[in-house]
């Protein structure tokens, strides 16, 4: 495989403006398939959740999932898109060993949500809008496995072997129109926007959003234009497309590619690239063509779909709040700056935070333990925070433990530790350690006696008004006293010990 | 006379994967076009004003509700395949590499 010339992405940026656009397929994750009563499930046996309707077999005939049905509707009403008073399936046709009826039944002039926008929120806190051209609904193809050749690659295999498990499970493909002014923040916004759309589809419900299984899938197209000229350029489009970072390093690279392509005074070739994530780099798949022409026309197995407005209107009623309007609400209430909000979303805490804050810890106790403690813990274990297993309300006790002054934090944080190894309820641990602040004032001046002698120096600082100083009598007082001690109360004793005003 | 040529025919036996002799590729681009006319007659009938149909009955929302059916076993899925390999279908190399 030839490697393509790139320019560097910012020689690029200098001489070009990038236009984009995306199609994301989303997988519904309905019980049942788009037209048949076969299981939707991933991962079971090959071709065991198929029955005749999936296998294509003659003369069979498909009936639409209302649950199907509904989910697009809710995709589409979360795009803030219109949805159609009545819309109709298309036939796509084309021969590919993953579609065993030689067409895909899809939707062609009139997808049931059309003209709506999506928001998007980037890293910095600039907003940009996505225009949304229409979101179709069709049906997933079968899985392809590529034999022997390499690394399980199309090219050079000797064979394929087909698994119909997927085919038919309902897909809403989102496509946008064409993006443009995203210049060099092109690369990040595309990972924006795939990412708002499967947060999207996660919190409404209809999908599992998982990109690792592929239930959300994007292609990226990308095109360049000198800066200053209204008419796009010519473009590719990226496939295979399934992971957030992906799609960044994808756009990015294609934006590379097609600069140096424009450098050295050719054409770009309209064309479908293959995305390849050990190289990070895309080669050609066959160039759009008449290979392309679909043949579309209306299915005539199925009737129109008709949503009234009382119908959508009742979708809309059970609308989730937006994940971007949630997170301005959960900020206004926490309190948390902009900065603090951002690496509370950014460390994927923000639902541990908002549980540990319903089981009753305040706002910045919850940031504390879940920014300052556990997010540092799921990553040596290599983890997600939530999965790390600490409930919110073990938070709530530790916190609880160290306000009424029964443990100090240094204690509370060995205490998590032991929840994390399995020791136990935080009460449970700190008895079974003996774990106590000495509160008992007697122990205390005894020690703090001790630190004075050892230190006469220190302590004639302190006298003459040095109170800064009163750190080495404090730590002398903490370590003989093993970390047990309340340092407040230890300062508080060491100064009226020395009638100094604190 | 609706123009379809034989590059047409051509054209569409390959994307539907018919293989066909140039005695029939010429036979076809004639009766086609009488075929097309034939149709475009019916297109003269309706007015602007008439929605095109896709449908010959006034049904809408026929649909099925979200609840599992009957699947087959792997065995009974390839009952009919020409052939197969660890459950699944065996298909030819999809790639026409030289």
């Amino acid at each position: 495989m030839s490697t393509d010339a790139t320019l560097s992405f910012e020689e690029a940026m200098e001489k070009y403006d990038p236009v984009l656009g995306f199609e994301v397929h989303v997988e519904l994750n309905t019980k049942t398939k788009m037209f048949s009563s076969a299981p939707n499930v991933f991962g079971d046996e090959p071709n065991t959740n198929v029955n005749e309707v999936d296998l294509g077999l003659p003369g069979v005939l498909p009936v639409v999932n209302r649950t199907a049905i509904e989910s697009s509707i809710k995709i589409g009403l979360a795009l803030n898109c219109s949805i159609a008073e009545s819309c109709t399936f298309a036939r796509k046709q084309y021969f590919y060993p993953d579609t065993p009826k030689n067409f895909q039944t899809s939707q062609y002039e009139d997808p049931i949500a059309y003209d709506g926008y999506l928001d998007i929120e980037l890293a910095d806190g600039t907003v940009f809008r996505v225009e949304i051209e229409r979101a179709h609904m069709e049906e997933d193809a079968g899985k392809l496995t590529h034999m022997g050749g390499a690394a399980g690659r199309i090219q050079g295999a000797d064979f394929s072997l087909v698994d119909y498990n997927r085919s038919g499970v309902p897909l809403v493909e989102i496509v946008t129109k064409p993006i443009e002014g995203a210049g060099s923040r092109a690369p990040e916004l595309a990972k924006a926007y795939v990412a708002a759309v499967r947060e999207i589809v996660k919190n409404l419900g209809v999908s599992d959003a998982r990109m690792e299984r592929g239930n959300v899938r994007c292609d990226a197209n990308v095109s360049l234009r000198p800066h200053g000229r209204e008419r796009f350029g010519i473009r590719s489009e990226t496939k295979n497309v399934n992971s957030l970072r992906a799609v960044e390093h994808a756009v990015r690279y294609e934006i590379q590619r097609h600069a140096a392509v424009l450098d050295n005074g050719n054409p770009v070739i309209q064309e479908t690239r293959h995305w390849h994530e050990d190289t990070r780099t895309t080669t050609s798949g066959r160039p759009k063509s008449d290979a392309d022409d679909y043949r579309y026309f209306p299915e005539p197995d199925l009737v129109p779909v008709v949503a009234s407005r009382e119908w959508v209107e009742e979708l809309r009623a059970t609308l989730p709040e937006p994940p971007a309007a949630r997170r301005k609400r959960l900020q206004a209430d926490w309190g948390y700056s902009e900065l603090e909000f951002r690496d509370v979303v950014n460390a994927g805490v923000l639902d541990e935070i908002e549980e540990t804050i319903a089981a009753g810890a305040s706002a910045s106790v919850a940031r504390k333990w879940w920014m300052g403690e556990i997010v540092g813990r799921a990553k040596n274990a290599d983890v997600d925070p939530g999965q790390l297993g600490v409930a919110p309300a073990t938070i709530v006790e530790l916190a609880k433990m160290v306000d009424d002054g029964k443990i100090n934090n240094k204690m509370a944080t060995a205490v998590l530790d032991g929840v994390l190894a399995g020791e136990g309820t935080p009460a449970e641990i700190v008895e079974a350690r003996g774990l106590a602040v000495v509160s008992d004032d007697g122990p205390l001046l005894e020690a703090i006696d001790a630190a004075l002698a050892a230190q006469p120096d220190v302590a004639e600082k302190i006298r003459g008004g040095k109170v800064q100083a009163i750190g080495a009598i404090v730590g002398g007082v903490m370590k003989a006293t093993r970390g047990q001690a309340d340092a407040g109360r230890v300062r508080e004793l060491i100064l009226a010990k020395l009638g100094v005003e604190g | 006379m609706a123009a379809i040529n034989r590059d047409d025919v051509a054209h569409l036996a390959r994307l539907a994967h018919i293989e066909m002799s140039a005695e029939e590729l010429d036979r076809m681009a004639g009766e086609l076009a009488v075929i097309v006319d034939s149709v475009k007659s019916v297109s003269e009938a309706a007015g602007a004003d008439v929605p095109a149909t896709s449908h010959p009955i006034p049904l809408t929302n026929v649909f099925r509700d979200d609840v599992v059916g009957h699947t087959f076993t792997a065995e009974q899925s390839l009952s009919g395949a020409p052939d197969s390999l660890d459950n699944r279908f065996k298909v030819p190399a999809i790639l026409d590499e030289a």
